[in-house]
């Protein structure tokens, strides 16, 4: 990539999002509806005889190998088949209950007005054109399958067998024909006119005519109209579709179903870093808390031990300090009463021969002690 | 080391030799003779076990990358230290893996970069898939390359990438978030196909949530294979922790196993599929719910009380065989339910072969690592911040 591609997509990534903010505004009402001038093919099963000529049409306008089987061999009706790499168009036999006659139905791509393939696809290889048309090109793809495992018609098929380059193969309503101005293939040989090419409006107001004219002969369900968010084939029945092998399919469309994940992923990109980094933040936090609190016990600890040991000290300074009065008060008694009892001894002793002699000197031992 | 005195040539290593040969064969004959050459897929069933097994169970088993490096750094839990890096070295292999298994079942594998580089489909999950397995291989890689720089003896640019571990944590649970639910996301678009027991639009929740399941369960069942094989690799630290990752992982499992049941419930009861439960696929869904989501659940709590390290590991088998099985019905047993017998999918022995040569692959690679690296030990010269 050069400078100025670089610049030019910047630029151009700077217009898209100018363009989305305008488009935002609406977004809550806004719906798509389909492409206004999309065109469509109207499938009557009442009127189909199950000749395979729109097989035959198909596979030469495609340039699709020939099938194992002729296509005037109507025998392989009585097993159903289904479309494959080579062949993008089958049609087959339903045996219903009540009729006494077989319904054919043919099967190809629907080309959905949202397709799920063009949605599921992360290369943007399908694209739905404004005739209505849904094509593929096979130079992006990476083939992945992931269109196989979406559509809801079980459309795609896949080349397994090509080593190199395997693509995906599917109806594509005749594309190129519908440019240069001519029908489908399988629409211009249809000599029933079970298919009829048209405007999608145009065709859905032929469906509600022919049910409203004739309401014994039709199933009063347009199957396409709605369904997978609606689709530029219609098919008229006069069974339940599904008895015709389609399948129930529900009326939303691929993006819808879809963009409720997709919508969740901006917020998870958002939300997720601020969440996380509180988590940590929270736990880093703890620790720290932790720490100051374990801090905060040891110093009190070492406080309260140290308070400890000086309150014992005091006390046994204290104590010993009594002990010493005590101990110094109790000599100066000991003394003195040793002393008294000297002096008494003494004063017994003087006195005995004093009561016989002289009693002079009485006093002064007292003074000395 | 001791292994220098035996033979190379012991049993594991002569099975191994024995698989890696044969997925040659195979390799070739799938690149030289083309996808339907090798598997039974068709046109009904685009996808088999190589996106069923390879990608689903091989992205959701990496998962213990980003739940073992989440709770250690994010949550701090430093007690998951020492798991930290075999968790990233397995999920960086099983994303690696997840890669080349891709390459066999893509119809154009050279064409791989062009989501992300040429033709951007943004409405696709698969982009987002793409985008995120792209961005999340490459954040792995990064946090694993400490083991390897320090292998190798550079020091300056190892210490520079320890320093990125928060902000490429932080972007590995948010990158895991968005492809683990999206895988589920990826079959909203066909409600058609898939089984309502199954389909649900709450698919890309019970996808995220399981993953965890899926990476606590992946930890504490590797640890086991690990401590069988590798024992003599494992330091003091990690042999001193790996008990309590093990009760860790196994408590977090349980619970999430508890809550992933109880939202299943729920989401039976908001699309009314009761009903279903009274047939066969209904059978085969209450064997999932009970079997794999309530059983594991229930043992892993009974192990993590009883402080019983075998009921765990037991537990742990139940948790990842759960996952294989769920990612299996999403993908493939659930998915087509309504086409006829004949019309279904069953992977050829060919597919199970490229299947079990890439497995091999893994633990071929896991084991030179572990063996050659840093991972179950801490590098002596290493310890700051391993």
């Amino acid at each position: 990539m050069d400078r100025r591609k670089f610049l030019s997509l910047l630029g151009g990534a700077g217009l898209a999002s100018a363009m989305g903010a305008t488009k935002v505004k609406a977004a809550g009402t806004h719906t798509f509806n389909g492409y206004p001038d999309a065109m469509g093919v109207l499938h009557d099963s009442t009127r189909c005889i199950g000749c395979r000529k729109c097989e035959q049409a198909c596979a030469e306008v495609n340039n699709l190998p020939k099938p194992e089987v002729a296509y005037d061999d109507l025998t392989v009706l009585d097993t159903k088949r289904r479309t494959d790499a080579k062949t993008y168009t089958v049609v087959n036999k339903y045996n219903t209950a009540g009729l006494d006659h077989p319904i054919f139905r043919k099967q190809q791509c629907n080309h959905c007005q949202e397709p799920a393939c063009a949605s599921a696809c992360f290369v943007k290889a399908f694209t739905k054109n404004p005739d209505g048309s849904v094509t593929y090109n096979g130079d992006l793809c990476v083939g992945c399958r992931y269109c196989m495992v979406a559509c809801p018609f079980g459309v795609p098929t896949f080349e397994y067998d090509d080593p190199l380059d395997p693509l995906v193969q599917k109806c594509t309503m005749c594309h190129p024909r519908i440019q240069e101005g001519k029908l489908p293939g399988c629409v211009e040989k249809c000599p029933k006119e079970a298919l009829t090419f048209g405007r999608r409006e145009d065709l859905l107001a032929i469906a509600r005519d022919r049910i409203r004219k004739y309401p014994e002969r039709y199933e009063n369900h347009i199957y396409g109209e709605k369904e997978a968010g609606g689709t530029s084939w219609l098919y008229l029945s006069a069974v339940p579709h599904t008895e015709l092998g389609m399948p129930l399919v529900g009326k939303t469309s691929a993006p819808e179903l879809t963009s409720g994940a997709l919508g969740a992923v901006p917020m998870v990109v958002g939300i997720w870093p601020v969440l996380l980094a509180g988590a940590y933040g929270i736990s880093k936090r703890k620790e720290k808390i932790a720490a100051e609190e374990q801090a905060d016990a040891v110093r009190e600890a070492i406080d309260k031990t140290k308070a400890d040991a000086d309150n014992a000290m005091k006390t046994a300074l204290d104590k010993a300090a009594k002990d010493k009065a005590a101990a110094v008060d109790r000599e100066v008694k000991k003394a003195v009463a040793e002393a008294q009892q000297s002096f008494d001894e003494k004063l017994a002793a003087m006195q005995a021969p004093a009561e016989a002699e002289d009693t002079d000197a009485g006093n002064s031992p007292e003074e000395e002690a | 080391m001791s292994n220098n005195q035996k033979s190379f040539w012991t049993p594991g290593n002569v099975l191994t030799a024995f698989i890696l040969a044969g997925g040659l064969v195979l390799t070739f004959l799938r690149f030289y003779k083309g996808i339907g050459a090798v598997t039974n897929l068709d046109d009904n069933n685009p996808w088999g076990i190589w996106i069923g097994f390879d990608l689903m169970c091989g992205v959701a088993l990496a998962a213990g990358g980003y739940v073992t490096s989440a709770s250690c750094y994010l949550f701090g839990l430093k007690r998951y230290h020492s798991a930290v890096r075999p968790a990233i070295t397995t999920a960086f292999l099983g994303y690696f893996f997840v890669v080349v298994a891709l390459m066999y079942d893509l119809g154009h594998p050279w064409r791989l970069p062009y989501p992300l580089v040429y033709s951007q489909g943004t409405t696709s999950l698969l982009f987002e898939v793409g985008l995120c397995v792209a961005t999340y291989v490459t954040v792995l890689f990064v946090e694993w390359s400490p083991a390897a720089l320090e292998w190798l003896g550079f020091r300056k640019i190892r210490n520079f990438v320890i320093r990125l571990t928060l902000p490429l944590t932080i972007l590995g649970v948010v990158l895991s978030t968005m492809h683990q639910s999206s895988l589920g996301a990826l079959f909203l678009i066909a409600p058609g196909k898939l089984h309502p027991l199954w389909y649900s639009s709450f698919l890309p929740v019970f996808f995220f949530m399981s993953s965890m399941v899926a990476g606590a369960s992946m930890v504490i069942f590797e640890g086991t294979l690990a401590h069988k094989g590798m024992h003599d690799k494992m330091d003091e630290t990690h042999l001193k922790e790996a008990d309590g990752v093990a009760f860790g992982m196994a408590k977090a499992a349980s619970f999430i196993l508890l809550g992933y049941f109880f939202i299943k419930v729920f989401d039976i009861t908001m699309d009314n599929d009761w009903q279903y439960l009274a047939t066969g696929y209904g059978a085969w869904f209450l064997v999932e719910m009970f079997g794999f989501v309530a059983l594991p659940s229930f043992l892993y709590a009974l192990g993590v009380r009883e402080k019983n390290l075998k009921l765990v590991r037991i537990a742990s088998v139940f948790g990842v065989l759960g996952i294989v099985i769920n990612r299996f019905n999403v993908s493939m047993i659930a998915f087509n339910w309504q086409l006829p017998a004949a019309e279904r999918y069953f992977p050829s022995w060919m597919e199970v072969g490229i299947s079990i040569f890439v497995v091999t692959l893994i633990v071929t690679t896991y084991r030179f690592i572990a063996t050659k690296m840093p991972v179950l030990y801490e590098h002596p010269e290493y310890k700051d911040a391993h």
